[in-house]
């Protein structure tokens, strides 16, 4: 006995692939809201490039959870891949890998955080650690939740339950790279 | 009501409008793009001309956001609804920027003045020029 929305579709499109999608376009607002918002006030006070701002944060560091990422995007592309054919232990592997690169991104932030605020780069600082913080931090928080969610599914996809909630998880996860994509350049690059 | 367990309910690229899933872009292919893309818009800063960092710092985070939403996402095979609802919020997120940035990015107006944030970015620049180098 399944719910009445698992198997009415108005669009055609499976309701879970359609709700993910609501998601997302919602996340568009909140986050292009951010950074539109960082955007104009960093086009309006130019000092933001200097070093006590954009100038402090570590451009190496940023590249290097792009490319975590940017991997952990290929392994839940995979998983995909895995559950449409049919392969529920491989695709849980893929997203458990995924996972991996979820943790990994958290762990780095973590140690860039803890050295930023040792210089005294606190979210007080001034209105671009404010954005900084809050950007990141926002942006972290959705990278925790995309890891819970997967952890969460892994068992029921191991035994070959459940396949097309991988593709779901897989959306949301390539969209929290997406923020990222456009993060990385605000923050560390632009300088 | 069908089985969402079954592997043959989801092979639905069906359900994507797109039967075939041979000819479909190698996702490592996609990924290497991706890679390559990384490295040039970290060097095309270093090259220090405005607009060469504007195309690959901006440009190029356009260009990896295109291919990851493309082909991982499928969103160039998916209904076109789904287009149509991401572009919406796009434009309402473009509507929030034409109504609120000339308030932000300016200091001055025909009949008013942001006294406070033209401090501020002189008092920033000040000090910046002032400041020994950062130890970063």
């Amino acid at each position: 006995m399944r719910p009445i929305a698992t198997t009415r579709s108005a669009t055609g499109i499976p309701t879970g692939r359609l709700a993910v999608w609501w998601v997302i376009a919602s996340e568009i607002v909140i986050f292009g809201g951010l950074l539109a918002s960082y955007l104009m006030h960093r086009l309006g006070h130019p000092e933001f490039a200097g070093p006590d701002f954009a100038g402090a944060t570590t451009t190496w560091i940023g590249a290097t959870n792009t490319f975590v990422l940017l991997t952990s995007s290929l392994f839940a592309v995979k998983a995909h891949d895995a559950a449409q054919k049919g392969n529920g232990p491989r695709a849980a592997n893929f997203l458990w890998c995924t996972f991996g690169g979820g943790a990994m991104f958290l762990c780095i932030k973590a140690m860039e955080w803890t050295q930023e605020i040792s210089h005294g780069y606190v979210i007080t600082k001034n209105a671009f650690w404010s954005f900084y913080y809050v950007a990141a931090g926002i942006h972290a928080s959705h990278v925790i939740g995309g890891m819970v969610i997967m952890a969460i599914l892994s068992s029921d996809v191991r035994n070959n339950r459940e396949l097309q909630r991988v593709e779901l998880i897989g959306n949301y996860w390539h969209f929290v790279d997406l923020i990222w994509i456009f993060l990385f350049p605000l923050l560390y690059i632009a300088k | 009501m069908s089985d969402h367990g079954h592997a043959h309910d989801h092979k639905g690229h069906g359900d994507h409008g797109h039967g075939d899933h041979a000819d479909h872009p190698s996702y490592e292919k996609t990924y290497g793009i991706l890679l390559v893309l990384l490295l040039v818009s970290i060097a095309g800063p270093e090259i220090g001309i405005k607009w060469v960092t504007l195309v690959t710092a901006f440009g190029i985070a356009i260009v990896k956001a295109y291919l990851v939403a493309s082909r991982f996402m499928h969103l160039n095979i998916e209904k076109r609804i789904v287009s149509y609802l991401l572009l919406a919020a796009v434009a309402f997120l473009f509507l929030f920027f034409a109504g609120v940035s000339p308030d932000v990015m300016k200091h001055r107006g025909n009949n008013w003045e942001n006294m406070a944030a033209q401090d501020e970015v002189d008092r920033a620049t000040t000090e910046a020029h002032n400041a020994p180098a950062a130890h970063h």
